[in-house]
């Protein structure tokens, strides 16, 4: 089973979520703010990353860099979930080390097909 | 001391002077001016200490004690009315192109070549025994350091040293004196090497003074101490000399004249001045000098007269102390610096002697005579500089023929005192000509002649009956016999000393002469265009060059001719194209315009003087009378076109302003522009965070048929609860966007503020009891009600109340209400016991969106971040504040203050 890190602030968006990706047969983890999510990230090692971006405390931006500084194998693939849909958000959301970039509100179909694509990647 | 050495300091000295003045003009030329500061500018002004103030002060004070000082207090008394009185005076000379005292005289009374002469005669015969004083001053103290007394009257012409002093002086004059044939240029070079001098004396003074004051004693206390002692000059520490305060008073005012009159402080206050702010700084660096300078006077003299022989001469005791004691090399320097303050006189006293000499009295007699007069003929510029060169040496050998023969008798500072009375004489003329435009040129003639001669009779002769020049029978009999008429007590014994006395009577019947001679005798037109202009100086800076008024016929080609004399013809022609294009005037057309006229008059003033410009501009026009209403008609137009000229600079101004105006303006509304994206963008983030959870929960059971039962339940639930928080969230946007719009008026009505928070507390009873919160409610019953939208206050009250319990800890929390009327406002408090708000967001908090943008702060769900920011614009739309304090763990205390504005239909009560 593969293990896949949910992190947002909005309790509705991590119940749509968690249910989603359980529904796909994979293992979901959830956080509710940065802190929480690197510190089941070094204890889980997912596969895939959800990423909110506007959360309290820490960013997602900076979660995202925190990550790619652990350098593990297999490398996380780490998608960015944002209400936030400007060119410089995304962009910026790339620099960092984002493998995609999904803008909120987003089509639950397409969501499940991006995680299961983003498992089968070598 | 060794002659020689003394010799080869000496022009060693002078030597350095050269270098110096050469190195100036150099300096000037490439790089920025040495004299363009208020500092060379004060201590060329510095040139008012004379060998009078560095050895006769000393003299002085050994007889007469303290009152040496009179003459420094005077100048400096004297220095805060500089502002306004040499301002003028250096305003005056700069648009009129004065070159010395007699010009300024001159120009003022329509550029008589009387009044220019008559000054220039008085001036000379008033300041040659002054140089010759500072001559004796050197030879004195050359004789006294060389300890060769005796040769001091043996010696013939040829090995007196000051004779070859004076042709060394002589030579620096003329080189760095006459460059340039417009004596209105500055001298950079010889300014700067005044101002050298000046820094030389005060340097050898001071340092003779600690010498006297701590090496032959121990400070000022055993100094003093040692002098009380002493019943005779215990005497010198009062003002009880010859006269007293009268004489005092008297030296007092004398001084006053004589800083801003004496030719050499006029050649330096006003035609060396490069910048009229330099008199600013100069105003307290000039005082401070002159108190420095006079420290150790009274020092020095206690010091001869307690340490040396009586037989010595007070006047030599700054010298004298330190050969007496064997300092030689403090001697050479002392005798340098005395040597410096002499030079410094007699350099600038010579230059502004010798310019009036020239432009007064050589040139306009050299213009009048028949060569000049009848034949056309004009002189050449070379001619001028030699007649110049030929009045310094005039000057210097005259002086040097005075020391000689009269001087070596008198102390240093009488003759430098009936030098202050003579030229005092100029006061009313001058002073009566900048601040009274009735004063006119018959007045200035009598009073002048009057003055001196009453001065002549009063301080001249007397010296001349000393001298044995005229019979003493003068003396005691009178002239003509008559008792009223002896020359030390002039219509009878006033008891006041004889300089008081000369000074008194000269200067009573100068003025009366003067004033009477302005009421009784009517001015000429030039005249009286002259008077308007010095006197309103200041008024007319600006259109100087329209102000002049002239009427006659001249050709240009004439004027062009007479310049030429003077200046190079290409640097003519420049100047002549400048001033056309400035006004407006055709050159091409050979009948000259006549502004042309009074400029070309103006520029060969500056060359040859008031009078002789006068004489040679008259000699090639056409004049013609000028009745005194065109004067006055022109004058007014050119103070309208001044007035235009200022209307347009404003409307330029206004102009400008509002540019600038215009550029903020646009500047915000970019800048607004700015924020309403970035409001905007804020706006549909905050709307896109639920519409996500609505949207994914409903495709998911829309997805997902046989979801279990009571999972649907908790999705549907919660997308109930977005779709509210949706709504909340337009709502509160649509609202904000009215409050700050204005769109929204306030449904004003009487609202009694205790019951409003009451009702407000009611309606959030139940959040209240979901998390166990205790609440206080503290309320000033006896209110009276006040004008306002209660249901826009209750919103504020609620929103608060809101934030409150969302703050207070999940145990014991809580919270106070109190609502109370102070100084004609209500104010309100809510107070919780949770986190407390950070100081540096406690402004910031009530902005839109603050809550969106604050990601240190756990957001919660409820919230819109809208709710505080609406709340501050109902406030302030009431007239009232909003803010929070907060102290660390204490909580947050939001309060509102609101006008108490008694609703209209219930009037106040007292």
């Amino acid at each position: 089973m593969n293990k896949v890190l949910i992190v947002d602030d909005d309790p509705g968006i991590l119940m749509s979520i968690e249910f989603l990706v359980k529904k796909a047969g994979h293992q979901a983890f959830i956080a509710r703010d940065g802190q929480e999510a690197l510190a089941i990230y070094e204890r889980e090692s997912p596969r895939v990353v959800l990423l909110d971006i506007m959360m309290p405390g820490m960013d997602g931006y900076e979660v995202c860099e925190r990550i790619r500084q652990h350098d593990r194998h297999p490398r996380p693939y780490i998608v960015f979930l944002s209400a936030k849909n400007r060119e410089l958000d995304i962009k910026k959301g790339f620099t960092v080390g984002g493998d995609l970039y999904v803008t909120k509100p987003f089509s639950t179909r397409q969501l499940v097909d991006t995680i299961n694509k983003a498992i089968q990647q070598p | 001391m060794n002659t020689a050495l003394v010799i080869g300091a000496s022009f060693g000295y002078l030597a350095l002077l050269f270098g110096i003045a050469w190195w100036a003009e150099q300096r000037g030329r490439t790089k920025r001016s040495l004299v363009s500061n208020p500092w060379t500018y004060a201590l060329s002004l510095a040139v008012y200490c004379t060998a009078w103030t560095y050895y006769g002060s000393v003299g002085r004070a050994s007889v007469s004690g303290i009152e040496f000082a009179a003459i420094y207090i005077g100048p400096s008394l004297l220095a805060p009315l500089w502002y306004t009185v040499l301002r003028k005076l250096i305003r005056i000379s700069k648009m009129q192109r004065i070159s010395s005292i007699a010009d300024l005289v001159s120009a003022r009374y329509g550029s008589s070549s009387w009044l220019g002469g008559l000054v220039t005669v008085f001036s000379i015969i008033g300041i040659i025994p002054y140089i010759s004083i500072q001559l004796k001053a050197v030879g004195t103290s050359f004789d006294l350091i060389t300890t060769a007394p005796e040769l001091l009257r043996a010696a013939p012409l040829l090995t007196d040293t000051t004779f070859y002093l004076t042709l060394g002086l002589a030579a620096f004059i003329i080189l760095f004196g006459t460059r340039t044939l417009d004596a209105t240029e500055r001298h950079e070079g010889l300014v700067t090497a005044i101002a050298f001098e000046s820094v030389v004396k005060l340097v050898a003074f001071l340092t003779v003074g600690l010498f006297v004051t701590y090496g032959l004693f121990n400070g000022f206390g055993d100094l003093f101490g040692r002098a009380t002692e002493r019943p005779e000059l215990q005497r010198l520490f009062t003002l009880s000399g010859d006269g007293g305060p009268v004489r005092w008073s008297a030296l007092i005012l004398l001084s006053m004249m004589a800083f801003l009159l004496l030719p050499r402080q006029f050649q330096v206050a006003v035609v060396e001045n490069l910048n009229e702010r330099h008199t600013h700084k100069a105003m307290w660096i000039f005082p401070l000098y002159l108190l420095l300078i006079n420290l150790f006077v009274l020092p020095i003299a206690f010091a001869g007269r307690l340490l040396l022989d009586p037989g010595v001469d007070a006047d030599t005791y700054v010298l004298s102390l330190p050969l007496a004691n064997g300092a030689n090399g403090l001697a050479l320097l002392t005798y340098l610096g005395g040597f410096s303050a002499a030079t410094g006189m007699i350099i600038v006293a010579t230059i502004a002697l010798s310019t009036m000499l020239s432009n007064n009295l050589l040139m306009p007699l050299l213009l009048s005579l028949p060569a000049y007069r009848e034949r056309g003929v004009q002189p050449k510029g070379a001619l001028l500089l030699a007649v110049r060169r030929a009045g310094i040496v005039l000057i210097l050998v005259l002086a040097y023929v005075y020391f000689r023969t009269v001087s070596s008798a008198a102390p240093l500072v009488s003759v430098g005192l009936v030098s202050f009375a003579a030229v005092a004489q100029f006061a009313p003329a001058v002073f009566g000509g900048i601040y009274w435009k009735r004063a006119n040129r018959h007045g200035a003639v009598i009073g002048l002649v009057l003055g001196f001669a009453v001065w002549a009779f009063t301080l001249v002769v007397p010296g001349l009956i000393r001298s044995g020049l005229i019979s003493p029978d003068l003396a005691t009999h009178g002239l003509f016999g008559l008792e009223a008429l002896k020359p030390h007590l002039l219509f009878g014994d006033l008891g006041f000393d004889p300089l008081t006395h000369a000074v008194f009577w000269s200067l009573l019947l100068n003025t009366a002469g003067f004033v009477l001679g302005a009421l009784t005798f009517t001015q000429s037109s030039k005249e009286r265009n002259q008077a308007e202009v010095f006197v309103d100086v200041f008024k007319y800076a600006r259109a100087y060059e329209s102000s002049i008024v002239w009427k006659g016929t001249a050709q240009t080609s004439e004027l062009r001719r007479l310049l030429a004399n003077f200046i190079e013809t290409a640097r003519a022609e420049r100047a002549l194209e400048q001033f056309a294009r400035r006004n407006g005037i055709d050159l091409a057309s050979d009948s000259a315009d006549p502004r042309l006229v009074t400029y070309v008059e103006r520029v060969l003033s500056g060359i040859i003087g008031a009078a002789s410009a006068r004489i040679m501009v008259s000699n090639v026009v056409k004049e013609e009378e000028i009745r005194l209403e065109e004067v006055f008609d022109i004058l007014r137009g050119s103070q309208q076109l001044m007035a235009l000229n200022k209307e347009l600079r404003r409307k330029s101004e206004e102009l400008d302003h509002l540019t600038q105006e215009l550029r903020r303006v646009n500047e915000d509304l970019r800048r607004s522009d700015e924020l309403k994206d970035e409001f905007l963008y804020t706006v549909t983030h905050e709307l896109r965070t639920p519409l996500t959870s609505i949207r994914a929960l409903s495709e998911i059971l829309h997805d997902n048929p046989d979801i279990d039962e009571e999972q649907r339940q908790q999705f549907l639930a919660t997308m109930v609860r977005e779709t509210e928080r949706l709504s909340r969230l337009i709502e509160q946007v649509l609202d904000l966007e009215k409050l700050e719009s204005g769109k929204q008026k306030l449904n004003e009505g009487t609202v009694h503020l205790p019951t409003l928070v009451e009702e407000a507390v009611d309606s959030v009873g139940q959040l209240l009891r979901d998390k166990g919160i205790s609440i206080q409610v503290d309320v000033q019953r006896n209110m009276r009600p006040i004008l306002g939208d209660g249901d826009r206050i209750e919103q504020v009250m609620i929103n608060l109340l809101g934030n409150a319990v969302k703050f207070c800890p999940e145990q014991g929390g809580r919270i106070t209400v109190s609502c109370y009327y102070v100084d004609g406002e209500v104010k309100v408090h809510v107070t919780d016991n949770g986190p407390g708000v950070e100081p540096a967001i406690r402004k910031l908090i009530f902005d839109k969106f603050f809550q969106a943008r604050q990601q240190h702060q756990r957001r919660n769900t409820s919230g819109s971040g809208l709710g505080l920011a609406i709340c501050r614009n109902i406030v302030v739309l009431h007239g009232g504040r909003i803010w929070v304090e907060s102290n660390g763990e204490q909580g947050a205390r939001f309060s509102f203050t609101l006008p108490a504005l008694s609703p209209k239909d219930q009037p106040e009560q007292a």
